[in-house]
């Protein structure tokens, strides 16, 4: 009967999760398209429904209606087992993400801000999305079309080209908090914006996670493997219907849940930046922190063109990762001074 | 009880990819059950109190090590190779009776497998996994570290030089476009 109480509570908490995660997926896509007409001086959707707030649901029941279309001569098990290889990572990391300070109590059940608090939590979303790449780069082989190959090809060189940078930024607040897991980070950094560790481990590692974060999501300005003007559509090429909104979701999945990370890693989770605004819930801290990661995005894809594919490569190799690497040996043998 | 059906369930699923891994006509089922392979064996570390490596396990091995395989096998026709692999199966089975014999006798001198050193499940529990190979690494095992790290930075050396020699083929005669002006990696890629 406890067992079965636990699982219980376990399954709803992941049930809310993902209910507000793809919620927030949902409404991302609008909220793009939204500050993106507005920097371009346009309305953006405004037909369906008051300012066009139910575009979202009108998108997604269109795409899942639509005919799906398996190409002649593609790998059918692999075409269709991708999209799901891309979202399921995408997902999986918020399991451990931390949204809230505080538990709910309802009766004896105690629901936790979070799925689950692991003591490596870090490194399980690292992991997990550094499977994300499979989706891609099978999804381009299995479509049999040159372009969606490309697509993945340059995809995953993208994805493991910064996945290394990346993983060297995270080990400043790694290292400062003396932990991996995500709870106990967010707890090092409380008391005031100051000990948040964009400041304490100076914003170098956080701009080098932004923009190896914007890269492994496969945004603009580093969206080369869907790069419209040379590959079609990159990897998705061929894909229609449901498995290509899997991809869409991913993206966007994806994109929060880099936002969240860095909300966690550096800015301090759901800490209030003044001791003086701590009546204000956690959550709410948390979720502006995110909202802004994500605007900041949608800003930068209204902003800055495309690279090119060896700029790209050159940047990630002989400037973030020699970079990211010199930070780790600062924030270290900062960290030693300052304790012994 | 749960421990032991996951424990069969990881190695019954390891066990049953590699066997796909080395028997699958097309190299990409290979590789895909490599992956899988990877992840089971990622589960019975975790079986072990081992978080730490099995989350290196994943990004290491099926998050970078596997995709650059599954990379070159995009890139060449794999079907070539086919009869290449099936011709050597005699030594394969040779060689995996002779690794077992190891094991399973292993297995039987009960004394190599009761030994215990001051590292015990509780203490790992108690400080952390990560915490405990952090100190074992840096403090007792300094030294074997080092040197697997100046193995692997020779290794790179010599991969850097391989692909370096390919470089001054590529430049050509004159009036071809000039690639040694751009990046090693991107010039691997604009290839195919």
């Amino acid at each position: 009967m406890e067992l079965a109480a636990q699982l219980l509570v376990i399954l709803i908490q992941i049930a809310a999760v993902m209910g507000v995660v793809l919620l927030h997926v949902a409404y991302l896509t609008y909220a793009e398209r939204k500050v993106l007409s507005d920097m371009q001086d346009r309305l953006g959707p405004m037909e369906v429904g008051p300012h066009g707030l139910l575009q979202p649901i009108a998108d997604g029941l269109k795409l899942f209606f639509k005919e799906d279309i398996i190409p002649a001569g593609a790998n059918k098990i692999i075409f269709s087992a991708s999209p799901i290889l891309v979202l399921v990572p995408a997902l999986i990391g918020f399991a451990v993400v931390p949204f809230g300070r505080d538990s709910l109590h309802i009766g004896d059940v105690e629901i936790t801000p979070y799925i689950t608090d692991i003591n490596i939590g870090i490194l399980y979303i690292l992991a997990f999305s550094s499977l994300g790449a499979y989706g891609i780069l099978l999804g381009g082989w299995a479509s049999n079309s040159k372009y969606a190959l490309l697509g993945g090809l340059r995809s995953a060189a993208q994805v493991i080209s910064y996945e290394l940078p990346l993983g060297l930024s995270l080990v400043g607040p790694i290292l400062l908090s003396e932990s991996l897991s995500m709870m106990t980070m967010t707890h090092a950094q409380a008391g005031g914006f100051w000990n948040w560790y964009v400041v304490k481990t100076t914003p170098i590692p956080f701009v080098i996670y932004m923009i190896c974060a914007i890269a492994e999501t496969n945004r603009l300005p580093f969206d080369l493997p869907e790069a419209e003007s040379e590959l079609v559509a990159g990897f998705f090429t061929e894909y229609s219907g449901m498995r290509f909104s899997f991809f869409f979701l991913a993206e966007y999945a994806n994109m929060i849940l880099v936002s969240c990370i860095g909300v966690v890693a550096f800015l301090g989770g759901w800490q209030a930046p003044f001791a003086f605004l701590e009546f204000i819930p956690p959550i709410v801290w948390f979720l502006a922190k995110v909202y802004f990661l994500l605007f900041f995005y949608i800003w930068l894809r209204a902003t800055v063109p495309r690279l090119r594919f060896d700029q790209l490569m050159a940047f990630g190799w002989k400037i973030m990762l020699p970079l990211s690497l010199v930070m780790v040996l600062v924030i270290s043998v900062a960290k030693y001074i300052l304790t012994h | 009880m749960t421990a032991q059906l996951l424990f069969f369930y990881f190695g019954g699923m390891t066990v049953a990819g590699a066997i796909v891994a080395v028997s699958a006509p097309n190299l990409v089922y290979s590789a895909l059950a490599l992956l899988l392979t990877f992840i089971h064996i990622a589960g019975i570390y975790i079986l072990l109190n081992a978080e730490f490596i099995a989350a290196v396990q994943i990004i290491v091995y099926a998050g970078a090590i596997l995709v650059l395989y599954l990379f070159v096998l995009m890139l060449f026709n794999p079907k070539q190779e086919r009869h290449y692999i099936h011709k050597q199966y005699k030594a394969g089975i040779f060689l995996a009776l002779v690794v077992m014999f190891l094991m399973v006798f292993a297995g039987y001198k009960t004394e190599i497998l009761s030994l215990g050193g001051p590292v015990t499940v509780e203490s790992v529990r108690a400080m952390g996994h990560t915490r405990v190979i952090g100190n074992a690494l840096y403090t007792d095992y300094i030294f074997p570290f080092e040197i697997a790290s100046l193995i692997l930075l020779v290794a790179m050396f010599g991969a850097i030089l391989l692909a370096g020699r390919g470089q001054r083929r590529i430049k050509g005669p004159a009036g071809r476009v000039d690639l040694s002006k751009r990046d090693e990696a991107t010039k691997v890629l604009v290839r195919p």
